[in-house]
């Protein structure tokens, strides 16, 4: 923020796609990527007398993310029509909640900036169905509706406007996907738009107690995006303010291209959705075993696990944190250690390496293209030495292109580590003749120079020979 | 003998005996449609080819011995806001001129599997929406009692149908009144069963809450014997309710004794017409005589019905209407350059003044900032509707009302004035409102030989009283035996 005497306030509307089988009114599969209007009824298509019957899967999998972002289930609830005409929408309206939700006053916890932990007010988690999509141009001229989409289960999650920071709104957003992958009531692809997010920004000055007016950036998908337009919109606010301009109250449109944010409607063209409560189905019910049912077989949850793995596998505080904040790589990261029996190396490779790559490609845990064996096998390779870890390095690069068995790669490549006394001589006599300063500053007392010689014969063997040998050999010759 | 003059249990024995066969039968209908349907205009899509050749091939199965349901081979109407898979359902709009369903609606499901024959899709105000059929987009039905007159609607052509024999027995759908007033209207017996007895998926929407399916037919054998058919519960509609499957023939026993009638003042008050009043005391006087015990009682209530009805029916339908947007299919105007237009000028296109003055109200009675003033109201008026209902089936087993405060009256006499077309809901609505059975069965004629229709209320689920009351009335009347409509004007 350009300007300190302002404090940003967000709150998130967060969309995610329920990863049940079927959709949310009808039997039709939820699968993403079909050709379109291939997953479709005469139900999800609206055509005239359907009816739309509730999936309890939905229900079941909106109460386990309510209980477990700590909300109020409630048992009492309805669906609620939301009326408008778009062509995405067959009914012309959306089956959504409107003031009976499931899922009430929660929260989740994160780390401030400072790295204290606070609470994100979770004000409500209700379900809906999701709308189909808009092809333009895509298949010659004009529009096309597809309507494969249309009726996917969505949970809602708004947040209260607790966040204060890019950073918090970061973690928030990390976390709850985070917590929906664990449950595995979402799959939360963000590429896929399965895991989207409305970004309420408004700005006050400090010590002001009132919020400011609002805008609502719809439907981002990526961190990133969130995070430059939170910082983005902040600065464009503070400075209409600062010029004595008033901020206007509109919904606007992200531009990743320009970086900007556009308007699409003020609040003079907001729409009133005309909701009532759904008459074509039956008002929710829920007991109290049901619910109990539901919170007794919830998973173990990132905290948890992350507590047990400081205290299992003694891993320290961030890189228990790191490694459970998603399931996947937390899920690779247990697999892999049963198998080798070497937690620290495992977690290392995943943390380092592993998102390393992964954050180069952009890509999420998910998109590891090779299994926990395969990981495990690597880490067995180099604690029985027979590659080294700057070997190790090119296997996971390997592994990324081509997933197969490192032990494959390792003989494909010919990367295996020379143990072999004699070889490994030969190198170090030639290293030694070819370097004659760096010798004799060795013989100085200049221990870096050793360092040098070995890095050397590294260079020389390609990386293959074995580094405690050579390390051994130079001082054997050296001290002659 | 005049087959189309036989009810549909007497077609049945006829066709058990093999004194008939369904060709005879269909053959019969389909000349009598040659005939009349010129005068009555009660169908928008006829059947005819199929049905005989359909009648056929159940004789011959009939004939190898198979296995077939006893009304197997015997034809039936159904309202044009019924889905049938294959056959134009246009519910009397241009908006679904040439509207094909890809699946046939639960109850014509059921009607298949007892090979009941579809003889053809009947006429009704647009979307149900109105009280004489004279809203349909492609024709105003005509009363075979009086062919100056209207049918009543919105089920007017199911009436008509059933009223001139066009077809033995039929469906129509009741959203206030639908099915009982044109069944008074044409002299007939028109059942809306309790909500949720009937399964809505195919019945192309109108007001959610209030939408039954329900028989029209000559008599109330018939109609329990269809309501037979079509009750039960429906997964694919999850408003339907899901209880033991009854018999209603087999609790028609002719049998008042004891039976406790309650008679709301309110519905014999200012607006009923005298000569109607006069059946209907004759009507009571009648069933005091059989032994049940009468009393007069207040519902108050009553009065706030029919306000309430408009305002959630139209509220409903302006949500339910929306759908009809000229994209995926229906009626697209060829007059637009952006969605907007496209939009606006298929809807304004497609749709006729009656059903676009019950989305503007629908619309406008959900507004943020009126919602409170009027749809809340209106629930919470709805809720004090059924109270009352319950307050008086502690007390009595059925209620009777007359039907409609007035005979059929002439086309075009209520159709410039929207308010007073209402009116003819007054008896009517207040069963839909609190989602009871409600049954019209004819119980005179005036002095212009128009029938008179009389209403039955029960309690929820319980059709099989109000049935056995409207058929000891009946068999005591002999309506039938009595009038016919004679295609007058």
């Amino acid at each position: 923020m350009v300007n300190t005497d302002y404090e940003a306030v967000m709150g998130l509307e967060v969309h995610a796609e329920l990863a049940t089988k079927t959709k949310i009114f009808c039997s039709c599969s939820t699968k993403f990527g079909a050709e379109p209007n291939t997953q479709v009824c005469p139900i999800c298509m609206a055509m005239p007398g359907t009816l739309p019957v509730l999936n309890e899967k939905v229900v079941e999998y909106a109460v386990k993310a309510g209980l477990a972002t700590n909300c109020t289930i409630s048992k009492d609830s309805k669906n609620d029509r939301k009326n408008y005409f778009y062509p995405d929408t067959p009914r012309a309206y959306q089956i959504s909640q409107y003031d009976k939700p499931l899922c009430e006053h929660g929260y989740i916890e994160i780390e401030d900036d400072e790295g204290n932990p606070k609470k994100i007010g979770i004000t409500r988690i209700h379900i809906e169905d999701d709308a189909g999509k808009l092809n333009h141009n895509e298949f010659g001229g004009g529009s096309l509706v597809d309507l494969n989409r249309a009726g996917v289960p969505l949970i809602e999650i708004v947040s209260e406007p607790d966040l204060r920071t890019a950073g918090e709104v970061d973690r928030y957003l990390k976390k709850l996907k985070s917590i929906l992958e664990y449950i595995e009531v979402s799959d939360c692809k963000m590429q896929e738009g399965s895991f989207r997010a409305d970004v309420n920004v408004s700005v006050r000055k400090k010590g002001e107690t009132k919020f400011g007016t609002r805008t609502e950036t719809k439907n981002m998908s990526s961190f990133r995006a969130i995070t430059r337009e939170i910082e983005y919109e902040t600065n464009r606010q503070i400075e209409i303010l600062e010029n004595g301009g008033k901020v206007e109250q509109e919904t606007l449109r992200w531009d990743e291209v320009s970086g900007k944010t556009f308007s699409m409607r003020n609040k003079e063209d907001a729409q009133d959705y005309r909701y009532f409560p759904e008459p074509d189905l039956v008002a929710i019910r829920l007991s109290d075993e049901y619910i109990e049912n539901i919170r007794k077989n919830l998973p173990e949850m990132p905290e948890s696990r992350k507590a047990r793995y400081m205290s299992e596998f003694k891993l320290s505080e961030k890189d228990a944190r790191l490694l459970t904040a998603s399931k996947y790589l937390s899920n690779m990261f247990e697999d892999a250690e049963k198998i080798c029996g070497n937690a620290k190396a495992v977690a290392n490779w995943l943390l380092s390496d592993v998102s390393r790559i992964l954050n180069e490609k952009e890509e999420e845990p998910d998109a590891i293209p090779f299994k926990a064996e395969h990981l495990a096998k690597l880490v067995e390779l180099i604690d029985k030495g027979t590659i080294s870890s700057a070997i190790g390095k090119k296997v996971v690069e390997e592994l990324f292109e081509n997933p197969k068995d490192p032990e494959e790669i390792i003989k494909e490549k010919g990367w295996l580590q020379i143990s072999d006394e004699g070889a490994i001589k030969e190198v170090v006599d030639k290293i030694i003749a070819n370097n004659p300063q760096s010798v004799a500053d060795y013989k100085a007392g200049k221990d870096r120079a050793l360092g040098f010689l070995v890095g050397q014969a590294m260079k020389e063997t390609k990386g293959k020979a074995n580094p405690q040998m050579l390390n051994k050999m130079f001082l054997e010759i050296l001290s002659k | 003998m005049d087959i189309t003059n036989l009810t549909v249990h007497e077609l049945q024995e006829k066709l058990a005996k093999q004194e008939l066969t369904s060709e005879e039968i269909v053959q019969a209908y389909v000349n009598r449609i040659n005939a009349k349907e010129k005068d009555v205009k009660a169908f928008v899509t006829t059947l005819c080819d199929e049905a005989l050749k359909e009648a056929k091939e159940i004789d011959e199965k009939r004939k190898n011995g198979e296995k077939l349901s006893s009304l197997a081979g015997i034809p039936i109407g159904i309202k044009d806001n019924m889905c049938t898979k294959g056959v134009k359902t246009t519910c009397s709009s241009r908006m679904l001129e040439n509207f094909v369903a890809p699946y046939n609606a639960t109850v014509v499901e059921k009607l298949n599997e007892e090979n009941l024959i579809d003889l053809g899709k009947l006429n009704m105000d647009e979307f149900a929406m109105g009280a004489s059929t004279e809203y349909s987009y492609f024709k105003k039905t005509c009363n075979p009692w009086n062919l100056k007159t209207v049918p009543g609607g919105s089920s007017g052509g199911s009436a008509a149908a059933v009223a001139a024999n066009l077809v033995p027995w039929a469906l129509g759908s009741d959203t206030g009144g639908s099915i009982r007033q044109p069944s008074s209207f044409c002299g007939v017996v028109g059942l809306k069963p309790t909500y949720g007895l009937v399964s809505r998926y195919g019945l192309v929407a109108f007001a959610s809450s209030l939408d039954q399916i329900g028989p029209i037919t000559k008599d109330v054998r018939d109609s329990a014997m269809l309501l037979n058919i079509i009750a039960g519960h429906d997964e694919r509609d999850t408003t339907s309710y899901n209880m033991q499957k009854k018999d209603y023939t087999k609790t028609l026993n002719g049998n008042v004794k004891g039976l406790k009638i309650g008679i709301p003042k309110e519905y014999f008050g200012e607006g009923i017409n005298e000569e109607v009043k006069a059946k209907l005391e004759e009507a009571i006087e009648t069933y005091k005589k059989l032994g049940a015990e009468v009393e007069e009682f207040s519902l108050d209530i009553a009065q706030y019905a029919l306000a309430t009805y408009y305002i959630i029916a139209c509220a409903e339908a302006s949500s339910n209407l929306g759908r009809f947007d000229g994209i995926r299919y229906g009626y697209r105007t060829e007059n637009y350059t952006n969605l907007k237009e496209l939009y606006k000028n298929s809807r304004s296109e497609g749709f006729g003044p009656e059903v676009k003055r019950r989305i503007i109200l629908g619309t406008y009675v959900l507004s943020s900032g009126y919602y409170d003033a009027y749809y809340k109201k209106a629930q919470q008026v709805r809720t004090l509707v059924k109270k009352e209902f319950d307050k008086a089936f502690e007390k009595y087993d059925v209620l009777l009302t007359p039907t409609s405060p007035t005979v059929a009256f002439e086309m075009g006499t209520r159709s410039e004035n929207p308010l007073e077309m209402y009116l003819a809901d007054i008896c009517t609505v207040s069963v839909n409102i609190a989602g009871l059975p409600g049954i019209s069965i004819p119980c005179g004629v005036n002095g212009d030989n128009m029938p008179i229709g009389m209403q039955l209320i029960g309690n929820k689920f319980e059709e099989e009283k109000i049935l056995n009351a409207a058929y000891t009335f009946e068999q005591e009347y002999k309506f039938r035996e009595k009038y016919q409509p004679e295609f007058k004007g």
